[in-house]
């Protein structure tokens, strides 16, 4: 019996980085976006540095899953 | 298409249950914690897992050629009335742990079903017992943990990231992403699932000589195998998905989009590597993840024990059905129109017990009908005092 324990352990890294990358990001968006929120609300400026922010960590997220997308059509 | 016999057609009509079975089981896969949190309506829900694994159908050109990835002999010839009795045994699984509200994998139960008619039909040495070691048994085992890991650890620090920041905020947030990463598990879905009964019809077709070696599969398959999975998807397995949103745990909306986000990557990369896994098993490791992880790190762990048990039982109670099947439809036409006939009323029996407690969209959400007259019955008795006051 022939188990490729070295592919299986590749393969619960890379799910692991990914998704904790992922989420960490998203994450990150989603706090400058309530950082500009609150920017806005309390009249301290347009929080244009956390819009870029944001806008950089969905733009990430995006393209990760562009390319989970290309990945199954792929095959 | 001259060549199709009483059999054929019956596989043909068999592998297309058995795909609206498979949509059906597994809406609540991609949608259950989506629905759970909010983040999208029921209704809308299944509408978009359903558009998604049609489409998801399509997406993929190179459709397998090879029905069980090696579990069992396919050169040996696999008879069509292997290929029914495996199926049989699929479907009557299938439709047994929906109607106890438990997810189990449709693939396990098709590879249960297939082992167990060739037990039947071929004899012990049909089968690929090593591969179904290293294909079935250890992914199945890996996959569910390392989806639960990664969910456990990224719902972790997303609550971490965003501590500081307002929750109602934080929440839309998290839930405009659970849209996205629900689709995404769909569409993964329709691409892996509805591909297996095309290459069920495809190669049921070949052996019957109505197509050539190597073909792929006609047009007529590709849309009728994406329109089953499609139909089954949008009549939503509600008793599953109320299982896997709210009786594992209280799902918020960053538990909901960490264990989402982890399923759709342990899905796309293992099959990427090629390990056949099974998306219901990635999915509840992932909530069972974000559960524990999440404020109060509470999982309910009377429903964890059903689902491992059911995930263990699902290939051998199929592989036993099957062999049950095959024994009886290998006898020639009057055997397959017994088997039809056991899988009809199995299935019309199941359909009318889940009629005493129907789950649909409406109730979804409630976790159990008596918590459900609660809020009905203090909502009135509010009213007067608000008028009051």
């Amino acid at each position: 019996m022939n188990i490729k324990w070295a592919a299986l352990a590749e393969t619960a890294g890379v799910s692991l980085l990914v998704t904790v990358a992922v989420v960490v990001v998203f994450a990150l968006g989603n706090l400058a976006l309530s950082r500009r929120e609150a920017a806005v609300a309390a009249g301290t400026g347009r929080g244009v540095p956390a819009l870029v922010a944001a806008g950089v960590c969905f733009a990430a997220c995006t393209a990760v899953v562009l390319y989970g997308i290309s990945l199954i059509a792929s095959k | 298409m001259e060549h199709i016999t009483f059999l054929v057609a019956v596989v043909i009509i068999t592998a297309l249950a058995f795909d609206f079975t498979n949509g059906f089981h597994d809406t609540a896969n991609a949608m259950a914690t989506s629905i759970a949190t909010g983040a999208l309506k029921p209704k809308v829900a299944v509408a978009i897992a359903a558009v998604l694994n049609f489409a998801g159908a399509f997406l993929s050109v190179k459709v397998a050629t090879t029905i069980s990835g090696g579990l069992v002999n396919e050169k040996a010839g696999l008879q069509p009335s292997i290929i029914f009795a495996a199926l049989v045994g699929a479907i009557l699984w299938n439709l047994l742990t929906w109607l106890k509200g438990l997810p189990s994998s449709s693939s396990h139960a098709l590879y249960g079903g297939l082992i167990g008619a060739t037990v039947v039909g071929v004899g012990l040495h049909g089968v690929n017992f090593s591969t179904v070691v290293s294909k079935i048994l250890i992914p199945a085992v890996a996959s569910p943990v390392i989806a639960g890991l990664a969910s456990w650890g990224a719902t972790k620090l997303a609550y971490l990231i965003t501590r500081g920041a307002p929750k109602e905020g934080t929440e839309k947030g998290f839930r405009r992403g659970q849209v996205f990463s629900s689709s995404l598990i769909s569409l993964a879905h329709g691409t892996n699932d509805a591909q297996k009964t095309m290459g069920i019809i495809t190669l049921t077709l070949i052996s019957a000589g109505a197509l050539h070696k190597g073909d792929g599969p006609p047009t007529w398959v590709i849309v009728s195998a994406g329109l089953a999975i499609a139909l089954g998807t949008y009549m939503g397995g509600w008793r599953i998905i109320r299982s896997m949103g709210s009786g594992l745990a209280d799902i918020k909306p960053p538990q909901g989009f960490s264990s989402e986000a982890a399923a759709a990557t342990v899905i796309l990369t293992s099959s990427h590597m090629g390990y056949g896994l099974s998306t219901t098993q990635v999915c509840s490791g992932g909530i069972m993840g974000a559960g524990l992880g999440g404020p109060s790190g509470k999982l309910r762990w009377g429903m964890v024990r059903r689902m491992a048990y059911t995930w263990g039982l699902t290939l051998p109670a199929a592989a036993v059905v099957s062999g049950l099947a095959a024994l009886v439809a290998d006898r020639g036409n009057w055997g397959v129109a017994v088997v039809g006939l056991a899988l009809v009323v199995g299935a019309g029996s199941m359909w009318l017990v889940s009629r005493r407690q129907p789950v649909h969209a409406d109730n979804v959400n409630d976790a159990a009908p008596a918590a459900a007259e609660v809020p009905a019955v203090v909502a009135p008795a509010a009213a007067p005092t608000t008028l009051a006051a």
